[in-house]
C-alpha cells in the first residue's frame, strides 16, 4: 500500500453559512470543480464526469450540515483507497476556512486528485467573493441515506 | 526575409549517444553532418535534469528558480514568458511539434491545456505556437499523437510498454530478452511510431507555408526516454549481447557500492532499494539487481531509438532542402536532460549531478547566409541561453526576461563574453521526502551543494574533476587540499543563484 495524503485549504471572505451551502451541495460539484464537467448524485451514489471523459462513481460517506463536513470515497477501481473530505470552517468574523483532504492509493493519484482539489477551492473563493457570483440560493438537503452514511461515520 | 529556426529537441539523450560525440553505438550520420558544419558544443548543461523545469527553461530562457517550475507535476503558468510568443509578435510562423510537457501529462479532469488540444480537435495557438501538436511516449492519451493512432490504428495503441503500471507508479515491468525495466518488444509498425509520425507532422506543417516565410519550428522527439520500446522490426540494427558496458558502468558490486558510498547517501539509499526520492524512476525497481546484461539491451535499443531519431531528421532535412530553404534554416540540435544507461549501476533520473544527466549534446548549425566558420566550443553553456540565441538569430533584442545570453560560437567568443558557469537546480518534495540541491560548473569542475532536507542535513556535497574524473566517481568534497577551490566554486554558486520565486508554485500531479 502506498497512500499518499494531501490537504490544501484556502480563506473565504464569505461565512461559513453561504459557503456551505454551495460546497455542502453534493450535486453541484461540477458548478466549481473546474474539470469536472457533471454530477449526478443518486442517494448515496455520486457519479462525476471528468474532462477527460472518465466517469468516477463515488460513495457519498458524510454529509453533515452540523459540523459542515463532506466526505465522500471514490469507488473507481484504479483506488486501493480513497478519501475526500471538505471542512467549512466558521473562523467566526463572518469569513470561513475551506480544507479539502484527498488520501488515495495510489499515491500517485492523491497529488493529481488534490491538484484538482486545489483549483477547486481557488475556484471556489472566486465565486465566492465575486459579488455577481454568489449561487448560494439553492439549498440541497443530505440525502437521506447520506445523513445514515454520516452517522455511521461518526 | 530573416533565418528560419529548426528547433531539434530529443528527451533523455546522453552526449555520448552521437557520433559527433564520440559514441560507437549508433550512427547518426545525419546530426554528425550538421555538426561537422556547425558549432559542436562540448559541456551542455541543462538547468535541471528532469523534463517539466528543464523544458520550462528553454521556452523562458529563464532557470528553475525564476520560471517557478521546481519539480515535475509543477505547471508553467500560461502567462509565462515564452520565446515562442516573441517569435511570434515578430512576424514568425511558429510550431511545436511533439513532445511539450510545460504541464503535467497526469490530468484526468483535463485542465490544463496540452490536454485539451486534440480533445477538441485544436491544433493552437499555445504559448506562442500558432501551431501545436503533442505526442509523448505512448500510444494512450489525451494527446495529437495518440489520438492520431486511436483513430488511424487503433490496433497499435495499446502495442507500446505500459509506462505506468496498475499503482499509476512508473513501470519496472522487464522485457526483451533480459528483462530489463522498461524494456519492451513494440509490434507497432515504424511509420506509426511517434518519431515518424513527429517528423511527418513537421513536413507538413512546413509545406504550409510561403517560401517567404520566416519560421521557427520546434520538432520535439520523444524519444530516446524510457521505455526503450522501439518498434520491434527495428531491432536488427544493434545486437544487445554485442553492446559493451559503458565507461560509467563499475562491473565489480563492491567497488560500485565503495564508490556510491562516497556520495551523499540518496546515492546508495536508492542503488540498494531503501529510498526513493522522486517519482522519475520505477518506485518497486531496485538499482542493484541491474545486470551488465540490462545495461547492453537497454542500450542497444536507446542506441536503436536514436538512430530513428536521427532518420527522421535526416526527412525533415531533405524536405527543407526541398523547400530551397538550405541556406536560411538554423538548425539547434539538443535534449532536455541526460539519462544514467547503466552509470554507477543506475537507470533512469534523479538528483544525481552528474554527466550522464548533466553533459547535453547540443550542435548548432547556423543558416550557411550567416557564414559562420564550423567549431567546436568547450566552455560551458547552458539550456537557459537557447531563447536568446533564438531572439539572436531571427535579429531581435533578448527580451530582459531571458536570463541567458546568444549561444558563443568560439572559446574565444565564450571567453570574451563571460562564458564562466552554468547553474543547475533540483528540488523535490515527494510524500515527505525533501531534496534539495545546487550545482555549478565551472573550470573544469561540478560542484553540488545540498541544502537541508529529509535526506541531508545541509553539509554534504559533491565535487568532481571533470578532466581527470570523467565518469565522476571519485568525490572530492571536502578534500582538504581543494577547500579553496571548494569555497569559491561555492561562492560563485551563490553569487549566481538567482532567489527562488516563493511561495513555491503547486506540484499538481506525479508528472
Amino acid at each position: 500500500m502506498t497512500l499518499g495524503s494531501v490537504r490544501y485549504d484556502i480563506r473565504i471572505n464569505r461565512s461559513a453559512a453561504d459557503v456551505w451551502r454551495l460546497a455542502g451541495d453534493p450535486a453541484r460539484l461540477a458548478d466549481w470543480f473546474p474539470g469536472i464537467t457533471s454530477c449526478r448524485v443518486d442517494g448515496t451514489v455520486r457519479t462525476i464526469t471528468l474532462g477527460s471523459g472518465m466517469v468516477m462513481p463515488e460513495e457519498i460517506l458524510v454529509h453533515d450540515a452540523h459540523q459542515r463536513r463532506f466526505q465522500y470515497r471514490i469507488t473507481a477501481s484504479i483506488f486501493e483507497y480513497h478519501r475526500g473530505t471538505i471542512d467549512v470552517i466558521d473562523l467566526g468574523d463572518d469569513t470561513c476556512l475551506v480544507a479539502y483532504a484527498t488520501e488515495a492509493d495510489p499515491r500517485a493519484m492523491a497529488l493529481t486528485i488534490a491538484g484538482g482539489t486545489a483549483g477547486a477551492l481557488d475556484e471556489l473563493k472566486r465565486q465566492m467573493e465575486t459579488p455577481m457570483e454568489t449561487p448560494v440560493e439553492t439549498v440541497t438537503e443530505p440525502p437521506a441515506a447520506a445523513a445514515s452514511a454520516t452517522n455511521r461515520a461518526n | 526575409m530573416g533565418r528560419k529556426i529548426l528547433f531539434v529537441t530529443t528527451d533523455q539523450q546522453r552526449y555520448d549517444t552521437l557520433g559527433c560525440n564520440g559514441g560507437i553505438l549508433a550512427r547518426t550520420p545525419v546530426i554528425d553532418a550538421i555538426a561537422e558544419s556547425g558549432h559542436r558544443y562540448e559541456r551542455a548543461v541543462p538547468q535541471s535534469v528532469v523534463c517539466m523545469p528543464s523544458r520550462s527553461t528553454m521556452i523562458t530562457g529563464q532557470h528553475p528558480s525564476t520560471h517557478g517550475v521546481w519539480m515535475n507535476g509543477v505547471a508553467l503558468p500560461l502567462d509565462a514568458p515564452s520565446v515562442a510568443s516573441v517569435l511570434h509578435a515578430a512576424g514568425y510562423h511558429t510550431a511545436l511539434i511533439g513532445k511539450p510537457h510545460f504541464e503535467p501529462f497526469l490530468d484526468p479532469f483535463a485542465r490544463f491545456p496540452e490536454n485539451r488540444f486534440a480533445r477538441d480537435g485544436l491544433v493552437g495557438l499555445h504559448r506562442g505556437f500558432e501551431h501545436f501538436e503533442a505526442a509523448t511516449h505512448g500510444g494512450a492519451g489525451p494527446l495529437h499523437y495518440a489520438r492520431w493512432l486511436a483513430n488511424n490504428h487503433p490496433e497499435a495503441v495499446n502495442l507500446f510498454y505500459p509506462v505506468l503500471d496498475a499503482r499509476l507508479e512508473v513501470n519496472d515491468l522487464g522485457g526483451g530478452a533480459t528483462g530489463a525495466p522498461q524494456v519492451w518488444d513494440n509490434a507497432i509498425p515504424r511509420e506509426w511510431y511517434h518519431t515518424d509520425w513527429v517528423a511527418d507532422r513537421t513536413i507538413n506543417w512546413l509545406q504550409t507555408l510561403d517560401t517567404g516565410d520566416d519560421w521557427f519550428c520546434w520538432m520535439s522527439f520523444p524519444d530516446p526516454h524510457h521505455p526503450w520500446d522501439p518498434p520491434a522490426c527495428e531491432l536488427g540494427r544493434i545486437d544487445w549481447r554485442e553492446v559493451p558496458l559503458p565507461d560509467g558502468y563499475i562491473e565489480g558490486a563492491v567497488e560500485r557500492e565503495a564508490v556510491l558510498d562516497t556520495k551523499p547517501r540518496h546515492w546508495k539509499a536508492w542503488y540498494d532499494g531503501s529510498l526513493v526520492t522522486n517519482f522519475e524512476a520505477p518506485n518497486s525497481w531496485v538499482p542493484a539487481t541491474l545486470t551488465p546484461d540490462h545495461v547492453r539491451e537497454v542500450n542497444a535499443r536507446n542506441a536503436i531509438e536514436c538512430e530513428l531519431i536521427d532518420e527522421a531528421l535526416g526527412r525533415v532535412m531533405t524536405a527543407i532542402s526541398g523547400r530551397g530553404w538550405e541556406d536560411d534554416v538554423d538548425v539547434i540540435f539538443t535534449t532536455d536532460h541526460g539519462e544514467l544507461q547503466g552509470d554507477f549501476g543506475l537507470l533512469f533520473k534523479g538528483p544525481y549531478h552528474v554527466d550522464g544527466l548533466m553533459r547535453l549534446p547540443l550542435i548548432w548549425r547556423q543558416a550557411r547566409s550567416a557564414h559562420a566558420a564550423p567549431s567546436t566550443v568547450t566552455r560551458p553553456v547552458g539550456l537557459v541561453d537557447l531563447a536568446p540565441t533564438f531572439c539572436t538569430i531571427a535579429g531581435l533584442a533578448v527580451p530582459p526576461f531571458m536570463e541567458g545570453s546568444p549561444l558563443p560560437v568560439s572559446d574565444t567568443d565564450a571567453d570574451a563574453r563571460g562564458f564562466e558557469r552554468v547553474l543547475t537546480e533540483w528540488d523535490s518534495e515527494v510524500f515527505g521526502v525533501g531534496v534539495h540541491l545546487r550545482t555549478i560548473t565551472r573550470d573544469g569542475w561540478v560542484c553540488t551543494t545540498y541544502q537541508p532536507g529529509t535526506v541531508h542535513d545541509g553539509t554534504e556535497g559533491e565535487l568532481y574533476d571533470l578532466h581527470d574524473d570523467p565518469f565522476q566517481q571519485v568525490n572530492r568534497w571536502n578534500d582538504p587540499s581543494l577547500v579553496s577551490l571548494q569555497d569559491d566554486l561555492v561562492a560563485d554558486l551563490w553569487d549566481h543563484q538567482p532567489a527562488q520565486r516563493t511561495p513555491l508554485r503547486r506540484v499538481e500531479a506525479p508528472v
